[in-house]
């Protein structure tokens, strides 16, 4: 049983979800659904246990060896991201049941429950997966499911709204697009090494062959050069790095409230993994940062990106708008932490992955919250609301200040590994720019703040109570581990660092 | 002239990906992107299984023999490129079957298929 752990995180919540639409009834569904995410998370927390203990797990599926048979590869960094994916994917499930029944056709709710098992459960399959086909097919099992959820998002009634609907076309296109391009990548390094194994492969391509009577690295033909170009712009239209954002902000904004809770916490975090393996671990950071200027060009597109989502995200009027365009500008700062490519910077971007994951998820749980009893996320809505809802509006105070990056949030630990790691590269500009960046988000946040708090509530607001505990409870254990891990930081920047020190290769 | 005649495939891959990743960005039309993006996965489609190919190679199946002639094989393509298209072209029903769902219910809501009188109806109040 134990030394089937990797396989059954897997296969439990992929053999749910068809049981879910068997089931047909919400409640049933519910059940089953909330089981399998909580054991997903027990299951993780104990593979995470493990790979601290003793190292690398690795586990071939159907006992077909690697690199033949696809093969379940575990380190730290994969352990990290499926413990805190798994464990955003409980507890926002847990909040699910009384904001979907507001937002989505009660008939739907048994569909709704296997969309969202099959979302984590591709999710997972990334981060699990040591073979480069099944990392695609996992990619699209968890895309696919992401649009079906984004387009419950529409309804007929309470108030009326089709947006969802071009919302999740537009992400369907320009997702495929994006795994589109992943396919050709691992088509082209196929072709020049013959293996799909992620571990094999990065032995292969460090090889020599012989092109036209001149012998070279396998790494040098100019075939894995276009392989890792078409690699790289698909997986930064997966996580929304800027300028590929632009199917983010309509997709978040318009998608039910739990959807856009748990994608925005973990779908582009997942892609940031991807693109974490597919340079350290199969190209090799000096192939990728030496040979090629991508550390240039992720650290400029990262800081533009920064500055123009946070100043767009100042003038949303909508809230989970305004909350979309900050996590564009969040995915900068963990792009720029790669760019880096020192000790100090992958561990501030890995930490990130995980400190923005609990604030984004609490963030916009909080805003489930008002829209269950606002029915609205638009700004104007929400005047006076500090006094109607202040459990809500002070869990989301709590999450904007980690936004910003104020101490004793876990946003300040990422900014300070951040900042360290461009004062260590001897780039005060970037280190300016980061400081300059956490100011407009401070903005943005006190916009919201102040409407909440100091503005007087329109005349129909009379009747606006506190959110339910069932809620409550939820949004407050994000909201709460955002602000212990701004403190106790061994779980999050600790592990982050062993992660960081396993793909840069260094000792500690 | 070996670049064009001995790289056959590999031309009409370029030429497809380009002709449906271009529908797709120009195109309004809903159902048109939607061919556009199925032309554009076809072409990845075609990329692999050529691939796999070896001029003179067979399907490497056991017994390696011409069921009639009793000529023996020698060289055999590569199998896994076309094991992993089957997946792939899987997945690619799968995307088109939604993104056709998505534009059935589109339709429904708004009446159109047309990009243009989508975002005009959106931005009326």
């Amino acid at each position: 049983m134990e030394q089937h752990l990797p396989v059954l995180l897997i296969i439990t919540p992929l053999m749910a979800a068809p049981f879910c639409v068997l089931i047909r009834q919400r409640v049933a569904a519910f059940g089953l659904a909330w089981a399998v995410c909580w054991a997903t998370f027990v299951m993780a927390a104990m593979l995470l246990g493990r790979v601290l203990d003793g190292g690398e797990i690795t586990y071939q599926l159907g006992g077909w060896a690697a690199p033949w048979g696809i093969e379940y590869r575990i380190d730290t960094l994969s352990a990290y991201v499926l413990l805190f994916v798994s464990g955003i994917g409980a507890i926002v499930l847990s909040f699910a049941p009384q904001s979907i029944a507001h937002e989505i056709r009660k008939d739907q709710h048994y569909l709704f429950f296997a969309e969202y098992l099959l979302c984590l459960t591709g999710l997972l399959g990334i981060s699990i997966t040591g073979d480069l086909f099944n990392l695609f097919v996992f990619l699209e099992i968890s895309s696919l499911s992401a649009y079906a959820l984004i387009s419950l998002g529409a309804r007929e009634s309470l108030p009326p709204t089709r947006r969802a609907l071009l919302a999740a076309f537009h992400y369907l296109v320009m997702g495929t697009i994006g795994a589109t391009f992943i396919l050709i990548g691992i088509g082209l390094l196929y072709m020049m090494t013959g293996t799909l194994n992620m571990a094999d492969m990065a032995v292969r391509l460090r090889e020599t062959v012989g092109v036209h009577g001149v012998s070279m690295p396998v790494n040098q033909t100019r075939t894995v050069l276009v392989a890792f170009a078409f690699l790289s712009v698909g997986i930064s239209l997966k996580m929304a790095l800027f300028p590929l954002h632009t199917w983010l902000p309509n997709a978040y904004t318009y998608a039910p409230s739990v959807v856009t809770a748990f994608l925005a916490a973990t779908a582009t975090k997942v892609s940031v993994y991807i693109l974490l393996r597919v340079i350290f671990t199969i190209v090799g950071s000096s192939f990728a940062f030496n040979k090629l200027p991508l550390d240039a060009e992720l650290m400029v597109l990262s800081l533009i990106g920064i500055v123009v989502a946070s100043t767009t995200a100042i003038f949303q009027t909508n809230i989970k708008r305004m909350l979309a365009y900050s996590s564009v500008a969040q995915i900068g700062y963990i792009a720029l932490g790669i760019s880096f490519a020192s000790l100090d910077g992958l561990t501030g971007a890995i930490v990130h992955m995980f400190n923005h994951a609990l604030i984004k998820g609490g963030l916009f749980l909080a805003m489930g919250c008002f829209a269950l009893r606002l029915g609205s996320t638009e700004l104007d809505d929400m005047r006076g609301v500090g006094r109607r809802m202040p459990w809500t509006t002070f869990a989301w105070v709590l999450g904007g200040l980690g936004l910003i990056g104020v101490p004793v949030t876990a946003g300040f630990i990422s900014k300070w590994y951040l900042i360290s790691a461009a004062l260590e590269n001897g780039s005060w500009l970037v280190a300016a720019l980061v400081l300059i960046s956490s100011l407009l988000a401070l903005v943005y946040v006190w916009r919201v703040v102040e409407t909440a708090y100091f503005q007087d509530s329109p005349q129909q607001q009379a009747e606006v109570t506190e959110a339910p505990l069932a809620m409550l409870i939820p949004t407050y254990i994000l909201i709460g581990a955002t602000v212990y891990f701004g403190v106790w930081t061994s779980l999050s920047a600790g592990v982050a660092r062993q992660a960081a020190e396993l793909l840069l290769e260094v000792t500690p | 002239m070996k670049e064009i005649l001995g790289l056959y495939n590999y031309w009409i891959v370029v030429f497809l990906m380009m002709t449906g990743f271009y529908i797709v960005i120009a195109r309004r039309n809903l159902i048109k992107k939607v061919i556009g993006l199925n032309i554009f996965q076809i072409s990845v489609f075609l990329l692999y299984i050529t691939m796999g190919k070896i001029t003179g190679g067979t399907a490497p199946i056991l017994p390696a023999k011409h069921f009639t002639t009793g000529q023996e094989f020698q060289t055999f393509s590569n199998p896994l490129p076309s094991v992993l298209i089957l997946t792939a072209i899987v997945i690619g029903v799968a995307t088109t079957a939604l993104a056709l769902a998505l534009i059935v219910r589109i339709h429904e809501a708004y009446g159109t298929i047309e990009e243009d009188e989508i975002l005009a109806q959106d931005r009326e109040p």
